[in-house]
């Protein structure tokens, strides 16, 4: 009996620090604002939508793409819904030189939240992290998380990016 | 002043109409090369293809059937030493894996292997690659179930559940396999490779899939490869295998190789 | 006649030290490990024509010494010869420890051993290797019950089912593993049904040989005799039949494929044409790892000395490494034969003797293996009562 007393003891006074560890962290930040110890990826190609409901994505993407890679690899079956090069396509950032990053900068939009849970990224050890350059694919503008600039909502006419979105529309470039 | 916005909404909308197109845009192109004998692509380029059934994109969504058996059919007897590597160059482009020069770990997928004869005398060379038998002794051999055939025979690694072992390397008898030996970044999207697994030949599964040919068939001279559906009767591949003489390179193993060869 | 087991005390320093030695052994092994996962397979001597090496046969060396180091609680628990149950609990504890060191090595030399789940979760029953990894795990879950109705009075009634167990599970065991290197049609080194018989008659020389060397280390750690002249005796006769055995299908194994028109190659290859696998052959399998011991067994009085058994032992040792050598490796650098009657030449080193120079971080690697198994058994005896009571004859 001593020792389960003590037991409950001990863990009450374990949670209560935590709880308290918590609370300092919280009132350090700016009412409001994300705390910073918080994972914050980059946000996907402004207008894109998701296969599925972001907040549903963020929990279980692993799910659907284990799915979809046993169905691609193993029965060829090759639609583009919730497969991780789709994933690649709206979410690749460039950094402020205008290159694709890959997994090993860690702005890439993976590795925010992997990073923080310690979750160790299996896939690009034999898939590219970044679209292929060369086919214009994947995000087009400056999407970079530490660059508050690049994401205005609106562009000039002019625009060497509004051109070459606009060429595509027209069916000119593929 | 142009909303980002909508443009971005007319964009999204315009690539989910052209997904859905996919399906309907591949079986039209199998149509068109069912119907005449060769293409024309661009000057001084010609898409051959043969037979109702060649290579016939199925639809996006349907899984490789087994009523459909890839096969090659290679003809020793047209390939020069160029010849060969020229298909090892449009393989290497194909699939992203390079020369490093260090032969003894750089991966092969598909090489050039030169015979003589050491009673004629004759020589000559051939390309080799993962022969994507019916029965495959790497598929037996996997712990794991990664080293698999697809249903229509394709002999591929599924490199999600690949540990590594090598005894797939052990056991094929065409030394088609190679082992990643150290990291690598940008591989192509469609044709994923990657450290401390095993790779070899796909037979170019992302085109074939897609209703084109494998890449070494497209750079290899005019009729010395010939790619198709064994199972298809009326397929060139099917008909030729029917009528000439064609070899399987380790016959006695009985392993039923999708790779036949002609005038070794 | 009741046996008295205990933990072992009093010992000399020395044991000590011995113990810590392999554990600076085993960081260095993970070290090389670590090093080896993170640079890739690069960095070893290892390529796409020898692709097992070093490791694999370190591991394969310990997995076969495994199952021959229950030999002594085979013959009290199977066989009842109850002079061997002094030892029984110590040769089913090596037994255990050798297969978890050679089990480590195997999977530390993956091209991906951070996929072990996936090597557990994903099963492909067609595959000798899956079988394997199953006739692993339930050696050591059965050996280890097997023990436990050696330790346990209250299940002492069940000890000769468990014994009986653990023997029938040894061999398939064994069986397995030289069916590795058994049913590969392709290969002409491993395309022989007798690399299982040659696996278990190995398995009891390598394990009896392990079994030795721990038993005389253990006398030397504490001081005390733990082998009576009887005991020793027996040993020494029961090597001698374990060796002639081995070296009976070893030959029968070579003879075989020389009548075999089509492996003459190959024979010629490894027996005599002066490569490596030649010297490891003749001189380390045949002279070092079975007829020196031999010469040394043969005298009954020198055989049965602490000197004449550990000294058979240690060279049974490397002879057993040898002999995994020239199998593992020498069979894969012999050339496959792609086109019967051509010489064959490639970019990928078609038609040609494969080189293989294996890398320190691959020998310190198998090494660790043989630590990670002798400090687990040193390790043992001081925790529970494994250990036999000193013998009183002079």
């Amino acid at each position: 009996m001593k020792t389960v007393f003590n037991l409950k003891k001990h863990l009450v006074a374990l949670f209560a620090v935590l709880l308290l560890g918590t609370g300092l962290q919280l009132t350090i930040d700016p009412a409001g604002a994300q705390p910073a110890w918080m994972p914050s990826p980059p946000k996907a190609l402004p207008g894109t939508k998701c296969d599925a409901d972001p907040k549903w994505m963020r929990t279980w993407h692993m799910r659907k793409l284990d799915h979809k890679r046993d169905q691609t690899v193993r029965d060829g079956i090759r639609t583009k819904k919730f497969s991780l090069k789709r994933c690649i396509t709206c979410h690749a950032v460039k950094d402020e030189s205008g290159k694709f990053l890959t997994v090993k900068d860690e702005r890439h939009f993976c590795r925010s939240c992997h990073d923080y849970t310690a979750v160790r990224i299996d896939c690009f050890d034999c898939h590219a992290s970044r679209p292929d350059s060369k086919k214009g694919q994947g995000a087009m503008l400056k999407n970079n998380p530490h660059d508050k600039t690049g994401r205005s909502s609106s562009l000039k006419p002019g625009d060497k990016t509004v051109a070459s979105l606009q060429k595509y529309l027209a069916g000119e470039t593929k | 002043m142009i909303s980002l916005k909508n443009l971005m909404n007319e964009i999204h909308q315009k690539a989910e109409k052209e997904a859905e197109n996919n399906a309907e845009e591949t079986s039209r192109r199998a149509f068109v090369k069912g119907s005449a004998a060769a293409v024309a692509l661009a000057p001084g380029m010609m898409l051959f293809a043969y037979g109702s059934k060649e290579a016939a994109a199925r639809p996006l969504a349907e899984a490789a059937s087994d009523k459909t058996r890839w096969g090659l059919l290679i003809d020793a007897a047209k390939f020069n030493d160029e010849d060969v590597d020229r298909c090892v160059r449009a393989c290497q482009k194909e699939n992203g894996w390079q020369d490093n020069g260090r032969p003894k770990t750089d991966a092969q997928w598909i090489r050039r292997v030169n015979l003589h004869n050491k009673k004629t005398k004759e020589s000559f060379s051939l390309p080799m690659m993962c022969q994507h038998c019916d029965e495959p002794p790497c598929v037996d051999v996997c712990p794991t179930g990664a080293s698999m055939k697809r249903k229509d025979g394709i002999v591929l690694v599924d490199k999600h559940i690949c540990i590594g072992c090598r005894y797939c390397m052990m056991a094929c008898p065409y030394k088609a396999r190679s082992f990643v030996h150290e990291h690598l970044e940008d591989q192509k999207d469609y044709a994923p490779r990657g450290i401390g697994t095993v790779e070899s030949c796909t037979m170019c599964v992302h085109r074939v899939d897609d209703g084109r040919q494998p890449a070494c068939v497209e750079a290899a001279p005019p009729g010395a490869m010939v790619f198709g559906d064994l199972n298809e009767p009326t397929s060139k591949l099917a008909q030729l295998v029917r009528t000439v003489a064609t070899q399987q390179v380790r016959a006695d193993l009985n392993l039923d190789p999708g790779v036949r060869y002609r005038n070794i | 006649m009741a046996e008295t087991f205990r933990q072992l005390r009093n010992y000399d320093n020395k044991f000590n030290i011995l113990l810590l030695l392999h554990v600076a052994m085993i960081a260095i092994g993970l070290g090389a490990a670590c090093y080896m996962e993170h640079n890739g397979h690069i960095v070893t001597g290892m390529n796409n024509q020898v692709v097992w090496g070093l490791p694999h046969v370190f591991a394969v060396f310990l997995i076969v010494s495994a199952s021959g180091a229950l030999n002594l609680a085979s013959a009290s628990s199977v066989f009842s010869k109850l002079d061997y149950k002094r030892f029984a609990r110590l040769s089913a504890i090596l037994a255990i420890a050798l297969l978890v060191g050679g089990l480590a090595v195997l999977l530390l030399d993956l091209g991906r051993p951070d996929r072990l789940i996936v090597a557990m979760t994903y099963y492909n029953f067609q595959s000798i290797f899956a079988w394997n990894i199953i006739l692993y795990t339930g050696f050591i879950t059965i050996v280890g019950v097997y023990l436990w109705t050696m330790m346990d009075k209250t299940v002492t009634k069940y000890n000769k089912y468990a014994g009986w167990a653990a023997f029938i599970w040894r061999i398939i065991l064994t069986t397995g593993t030289g069916s590795i290197f058994g049913f590969l049609v392709a290969r002409e080194a491993y395309d022989a049904a007798i690399m299982a018989p040659l696996f278990i008659s190995s398995s009891f020389v390598y394990g009896m040989a392990f079994t030795i060397w721990v038993i005389i280390t253990m006398c030397q750690a504490t001081g005390q005799r733990l082998l009576t002249s009887a005991i020793s005796e027996k040993l020494r006769v029961l090597m001698i039949i374990f060796l002639a055995a081995m070296l009976y299908f070893t030959a029968v194994h070579h003879l075989t494929n020389l009548y075999a028109a089509e492996h003459i190659g190959l024979e010629r290859f490894i027996l005599c044409s002066g490569s490596e696998f030649t010297w490891l052959f003749w001189g380390g399998h045949v002279l070092i790892g079975a007829v020196l011991p031999m010469l040394i067994l043969s005298n009954a009085e020198r055989g049965s000395s602490h000197f004449g058994l550990i000294s058979s032992s240690v060279m049974m040792i490397i002879g057993g490494i040898s002999h995994m050598y020239v199998i593992i490796v020498g069979g894969q650098s012999y050339p496959l034969s792609l086109f019967p009657g051509y010489e064959v030449s490639s970019s990928f080193q078609d038609g040609q003797f494969a080189h293989y120079m294996p890398s320190m971080p691959e020998l310190l690697l198998g090494l660790a293996g043989i630590s990670i198994a002798m400090f687990m058994t040193g390790f043992a005896m001081k925790l529970l009562p494994f250990l036999p009571t000193p013998v009183k004859e002079q």
